[in-house]
């Protein structure tokens, strides 16, 4: 477990760790603060023929809830996950094959989608799956005041008027996913972007280390 | 080109990660220098893109790939593999390679093997066999004889042994020429060990107790530096395990 310290733009602190499940071909979990989220990853591997697509991989994503069967918040989350996963794995190296990946919830205090998105990244590197980028995710929540605050709790996200979720890719910091929620101005999305923007540096710099640490012992 | 990808020899790469290539104007009528992309590296237009995150590994004169610990094996012409038979029809076995899909085997592919003289082979038999044909877009082919006809140390187990999984980097380690895994598990007791590159590994020791010991230090050889494996070694060596 690796423990990043927070400064400006503020997240919680966060942590990691690879390969931490025996069955799954990659595993990962990642804490943000509270929120906690283990994800598998399986694949490429055997597709029912009637998933199977014939030219590129067939990507698949299931959230567990920590209680209860899954619902419709559930299945717009795992589309958020699965439009970015999608964009970017190289599928096209697979066809006829399937990726799974499966997210837990652990624990939830706020910015869970977030939290799904960098254990997502964590599990897809961890099972060695050819990727043309990586991505992070940032959740930043507008406050009753206009000010944003980057990786809310959750009572910081029930007292937001706005609240957002990017994927920014690790190569150019672009926008690959959004998801928003309440109303804002153009003028405030442009600002949570770029915040987010500099904030998935620290993740991804974050990644860079944690998976220096896993190779450490074959260098 | 060369020396972006001297410098990072040994490094943690992750995908994502570029190397442009650019030619020094300079000296355009030299003879371009040429790489050998393996696993994990991609060309990209005029760059080269890291696909998976690993350490970045080179063998004289140009060749580079990245060296990740994996578990799921993707069919690679010519690797040999461990193979367990799932299903017989008509003239083909059905193989499990641990791959996305099963290869196929035919049963002309032994030595010895005619139409008239089929060998003995019953599903769940492991096979030790080769990969003749792999790419993304066929079914993997597996063959139990080389060019020549000659098995060649393949064909179908014995009985006895053990076969468990362990991760692609440590199949690898214990294939390269050399490796000093296997030859200090060599040291403590006599083993008969088959290595196949999809991750699975079969030994067999003269007791159970034995195959045991060796299955259990493989496998916790995944995650230890060079010295607490030689600590570790010692130790059962000196009977205190």
């Amino acid at each position: 477990m690796e423990v990043c310290g927070s400064s400006s733009p503020t997240l919680r602190e966060f942590g990691c760790e690879q390969n931490l499940l025996s069955r799954p071909d990659g595993s990962s979990s990642f804490i943000q603060g509270d929120t906690s989220v283990l994800a598998a990853v399986y694949g490429p591997a055997e597709v029912k023929v009637s998933k199977e697509i014939y030219d590129r991989a067939t990507m698949e994503v299931v959230i567990q809830p920590k209680v209860g069967v899954p619902s419709v918040r559930e299945r717009a989350r795992e589309q958020c996950v699965r439009e970015t996963c999608e964009a970017a794995l190289l599928s096209k190296l697979h066809p006829r094959s399937s990726f799974t990946l499966v997210l837990q919830v652990v624990h939830d205090d706020g910015s869970l989608l977030s939290c799904f998105l960098n254990a997502a990244c964590m599990a897809l590197m961890d099972g060695g799956l050819p990727m043309g980028c990586l991505f992070a995710g940032v959740t930043c929540a507008i406050n009753g005041e206009g000010q944003i605050i980057t990786d809310p709790t959750a009572v910081q996200e029930k007292g937001s008027r706005a609240l957002m979720t990017f994927a920014i890719d690790s190569t150019e910091r672009r926008v690959m996913m959004s998801s928003t929620k309440g109303s804002f101005t153009v003028h405030e999305l442009q600002k949570c972007i770029a915040i987010s923007q500099k904030a998935s540096e620290k993740i991804f710099q974050f990644y860079r280390d944690s998976v220096r640490r896993r190779y450490s012992k074959t260098l | 080109m060369l020396n972006s990808f001297k410098d990072k020899i040994g490094d943690v790469l992750l995908p994502g990660d570029v190397f442009s290539v650019q030619m020094p104007e300079s000296i355009t009528d030299s003879k371009p220098e040429k790489i050998v992309c393996g696993p994990g590296l991609r060309r990209n237009g005029d760059e080269v893109l890291v696909c998976k995150s690993g350490v970045l590994r080179h063998k004289p004169p140009n060749l580079y790939w990245i060296d990740s610990q994996q578990r799921r094996y993707i069919p690679v012409k010519g690797e040999s593999v461990i193979g367990i038979v799932t299903a017989k029809s008509g003239d083909i076995f059905k193989v499990d390679i641990g791959a996305s899909e099963q290869a196929s085997l035919s049963y002309l592919a032994f030595e010895g093997a005619t139409k008239r003289n089929r060998p003995n082979v019953q599903v769940g038999d492991l096979v030790y066999s080769q990969l003749i044909i792999a790419n993304k877009d066929m079914e993997p082919e597996l063959a139990c004889i080389d060019s020549c006809g000659r098995a060649n140390g393949m064909g179908v187990f014995g009985a006895g042994g053990l076969l468990f999984k362990v991760s692609l980097g440590l199949v690898r380690r214990l294939l390269a020429p050399q490796s000093e895994i296997t030859v200090d598990l060599g040291k403590l007791f006599p083993f008969e060990m088959v290595v196949g590159l999809n991750g699975r590994v079969w030994v067999k020791a003269r007791t159970a107790q034995q195959t045991l010991i060796v299955a259990n230090m493989l496998e916790s050889c995944e995650n230890m530096t060079a010295q607490q494996r030689q600590v570790l070694f010692r130790r059962v060596a000196d009977g205190s395990i």
